[in-house]
């Protein structure tokens, strides 16, 4: 017990001795970073899995426009502590230990490293690419520096090998990318015998732009218009995100006024979009009233924010060093009005959801994401919370006005589609109590301050909830104070892998249902 | 004789021109059900339209059985339409196919569906062939139960004959009416593949039943594809209809009564049409291994319906 109270930083040291090297380049001070050897890489991460940690994310650099090789960064959380630690790895021999066989969650990070910048994982079981599809030259790692963006590539011939299952009555039934509705692209292949499911493997990558290669071209400032298009429906959390990486990077910070919009309008987008899944994940049990009656309600919201911030998704709202929209009185006003009839509005359909017994059959016990299973995974956010964890990066990792006005986390155990829906109901509740609260208690101020660029070598990382799951943004200045390294992690790299397995043991016609009910984004996995 | 005949052409005519309006008339109402604007009573014929003039395209591996498909089905759509007394009992067609042959002629339709879904050889194809067979296996005994109880009463298995008894004898409540109304009610839903069993209006393609079959078809194929389900449903209501409600119906040599049959059936139509809309709005679609036990269901009403008739009547 005594152990498992210390905390990451001192097990780490405690474990690694003068091998940890702590590293000030990091802001804020408060998630530290260390260095360690790349041979012991590996071990950090037993020691700080030993203590409960959480594999958050694990990214790669190239750092030579410093003069080094790359770096291999690993991101970890174990309650209110959030630790990252480095290892560099030389040019010529682009190999480091890989974290899989202790973190489930490394699997694509990895995956994705190798396939993006060229660093092998070494004893990492599955080295198919990632994101990058077989079509790619094997030899353009499009992350690293030496890479043009703006290159042309000829189109290879190149197979992937999918996971195969064999057997009397088994096939494989192939979905996408391209699928009937307007949904992203994505494929998932099933393994079926009849109509149970025995295996299904994703994947994904048909949307990826690129989008961490760009921002190393981009100034600053523009930097957070891309940030918000990483996902369109999470343009707040992405902006936001980025922003707060920034000004810890530089420095600055955003004026209390700015900071309580933001979680305005990062609020009004968590109740937008789980008012929208719940009417979808009806819809995909054939129960359209709700579909259409919660696209009212959401509609009526995104019209609201029309009207008073002039963009329906609330996009470019949130910039560097602060927020470009005031909310005046008569836009308060307005805000709480709305609020009053969405809200009404939707305990009415939330009571007509739970009084129909053929929609609970078809919700409860569909989809089971274990407890063992989603800690095992590191999934976040409203999954994570279906399924027993108590993560909320508003609660772990504070910031205003969320250590003033504190969110009530949901749980739910048993980890089904019932129990993901039931998250989104109590967190819509939520939300309207914090807006509420947060238009009462308002504080007057500015709303942008100056925030100069990043010392060359600075590094800034943040945490935010979005409506999905936390979200992580580091980003790293390069030696003339440009962007040199932005990295986005979405909630969905993470929670897409758990998918696979909540899956198992389900029918076919009920994956679509299930797949809605988890609602990963494809743009934010694939970037 | 003539009579007979133009009677037959004129309800076939009929079939195929106001089946699609009852279909438009089931979307209508589930959209204003929904608080939605309705894209009119017409829009099907217009899908139908557009349809007709797209182009057809083929998988490279279909054969000849995925082409002749739609038109088989179609075909013995038309055929059920001239079996089925929707606005008169005087059917020659009616006299020489009874209620068995119209559940094989349906039979047939689904057969060649079955075939043509999985001839392109794609996932999806083969995974609602499977799904509708095993719907079929499970709803065509239950069918047969539940007409064969209005056969007991009546006498005979021909629809027309049904159809006359029940016209000619004095209205009284029969306990194997009831419970043979009830049964053919639930086998319809999954015959016309409505809600709780099949959603005809999704576009999820792992959870579809009819759907996943003519996934493969476009053109003048899916057209026909297309009316012939509108046809399905419509026939499968006017059925019940002649089967439980034929009241208003034009009986033999009665050309007089003919206006008010079209009246009397727009009538009960229109009311079915909203008792669809009420049970799918209120309904989630069912697990599909729950869709075996709603079959099974039909089948126990079809049989006390049978067995009330024995005991009661």
């Amino acid at each position: 017990m005594k152990k498992n109270a210390m905390s990451l930083r001192d097990a780490l040291i405690e474990a690694l001795g003068a091998d940890a090297a702590p590293n000030a380049g990091q802001y804020p001070a408060s998630v530290p970073l260390f260095e360690a050897p790349k041979a012991r890489f590996a071990e950090a991460a037993a020691v700080l899995k030993a203590r409960e940690a959480r594999l958050v994310a694990e990214w790669a650099t190239d750092e030579t426009p410093f003069g080094r090789g790359f770096g291999v960064w690993a991101l970890y959380n174990a309650g209110d502590e959030y630790l990252t630690v480095k290892c560099g790895v030389p040019y010529d021999a682009p190999e480091f230990p890989s974290l899989t066989k202790t973190y489930l969650g490394a699997w694509r990070f990895e995956r994705r490293m190798q396939s993006l910048m060229g660093v092998e994982p070494a004893g990492h079981p599955d080295t198919r690419p990632w994101i990058k599809h077989e079509d790619w030259p094997k030899d353009a790692f499009p992350l690293r520096k030496s890479f043009d963006g703006e290159t042309y590539l000829q189109r290879v011939e190149g197979d992937y090998r999918w996971v195969r299952a064999e057997g009397e009555g088994v096939y494989e039934i192939p979905v996408g990318p391209v699928h009937a509705g307007i949904i992203e692209p994505g494929h998932f292949r099933f393994q079926a015998v009849g109509e149970d499911i025995i295996n299904l493997e994703e994947r994904l990558g048909y949307v990826h732009k690129g989008i961490e290669k760009r921002f190393e071209s981009l100034s600053w400032t523009d930097g957070a218009r891309l940030a918000g298009r990483v996902s369109g429906d999470t343009t707040v959390a992405h902006a936001m995100g980025y922003c707060q990486a920034l000004e810890a990077a530089a420095g600055c910070a955003a004026p209390p006024r700015a900071q309580w919009i933001r979680a305005l309008l990062l609020e009004r987008e968590r109740i937008a979009n789980h008012i929208g899944d719940i009417g979808a994940i009806s819809n995909d049990a054939a129960f359209t009233f709700l579909l259409y009656q919660t696209a009212i309600l959401r509609e009526r919201m995104l019209r609201t924010n029309k009207t008073l911030f002039g963009h329906r998704l609330t996009m470019d709202m949130v910039v560097p060093g602060g927020v470009a929209v005031d909310v005046s009185a008569g836009a308060a006003s307005a805000i709480q009005d709305e609020l009053a009839s969405v809200s009404g509005e939707f305990e009415r359909l939330v009571r007509i959801c739970e009084d129909n017994p053929s929609l609970e059959d078809r919700v409860y016990g569909a989809g089971t994401l274990s407890a063992a299973l989603a800690k095992e995974m590191g999934v976040v956010g409203l999954v994570a919370r279906a399924s027993g964890q108590n993560l909320d990066a508003r609660v772990q990792y504070p910031t205003p006005p969320y250590a003033d006005i504190i969110p009530a986390v949901p749980r739910l155990r048993s980890g089904d589609v019932h129990a993901r829906v039931w998250v989104r109901v109590e967190e819509v509740r939520d939300s309207i109590r914090i807006i509420r609260e947060i238009l009462r208690y308002l504080p007057s101020g500015p709303l942008v301050t100056g925030c100069p660029a990043p010392r060359p070598g600075a590094m800034g990382i943040s945490v935010v909830e979005g409506w999905r799951g936390e979200i992580i943004w580091w980003l790293q200045a390069g030696p003339k104070s440009e962007i040199n390294r932005a990295m986005a992690r979405d909630p969905s790299m993470v929670t897409w892998l758990a998918l696979e397995q909540a899956i198992k043991g389900n029918i076919v016609p009920d994956f679509p249902l299930c797949n809605k009910s988890f609602n990963q984004s494809y743009s934010g996995n694939d970037l | 004789m003539i009579y007979s005949i133009s009677i037959e052409c004129l309800q076939i005519a009929f079939v195929l021109g106001a089946a699609p309006l009852f279909v438009g008339w089931v979307r209508m109402l589930k959209c204003w059900a929904h608080g939605r604007a309705s894209a009119g009573l017409l829009q099907p014929y217009r899908d139908i339209y557009k349809l007709f003039y797209k182009d057809v395209t083929i998988a490279r591996n279909a054969s000849w059985i995925f082409r002749a498909a739609p038109y088989i089905t179609f075909g013995a759509c038309v055929l059920a339409g001239g079996i089925i007394p929707v606005i008169s009992t005087d059917l020659p067609l009616s006299l020489s196919a009874d209620v068995i042959a119209l559940v094989a002629v349906f039979a047939i339709a689904r057969f060649f569906t079955a075939l043509a879904g999985m001839d392109a050889g794609t996932a999806f194809g083969g995974m609602g062939s499977s799904r509708e067979m095993m719907v079929a296996s499970l709803a065509e005994p239950a069918m047969l139960m539940s007409v064969f109880t209005i056969s007991l009463v009546a006498g005979s298995t021909t629809l027309s004959q049904m159809v006359h008894v029940s016209l000619s004898s004095p209205l009284v409540l029969r306990p194997s009416l009831a419970f043979a109304l009830l049964a053919f009610a639930l086998v319809a839903i999954a015959e016309t593949g409505r809600i709780p069993v099949d959603n005809p209006a999704t576009h999820l393609e792992l959870t579809m039943i009819h759907e996943a079959m003519v996934l493969e078809y476009s053109g003048r194929h899916l057209a026909l594809i297309e009316w012939a389900g509108e046809m399905k449903l419509f026939l499968f209501a006017s059925l019940g209809v002649a089967l439980f409600f034929p009241w208003g119906m034009a009986g033999v040599y009665n050309p007089l009564m003919l206006p008010v049959a079209f009246v009397s059936l727009a009538a009960k139509l229109a009311a079915i049409g909203a008792a669809i809309v009420l049970v799918e709005t209120r309904l989630a679609k069912m697990r599909i291994f729950h869709v075996p036990e709603f079959l099974g269901i039909a089948f126990i009403l079809a049989t006390l319906g049978m067995l009330s008739f024995f005991m009661l009547e």
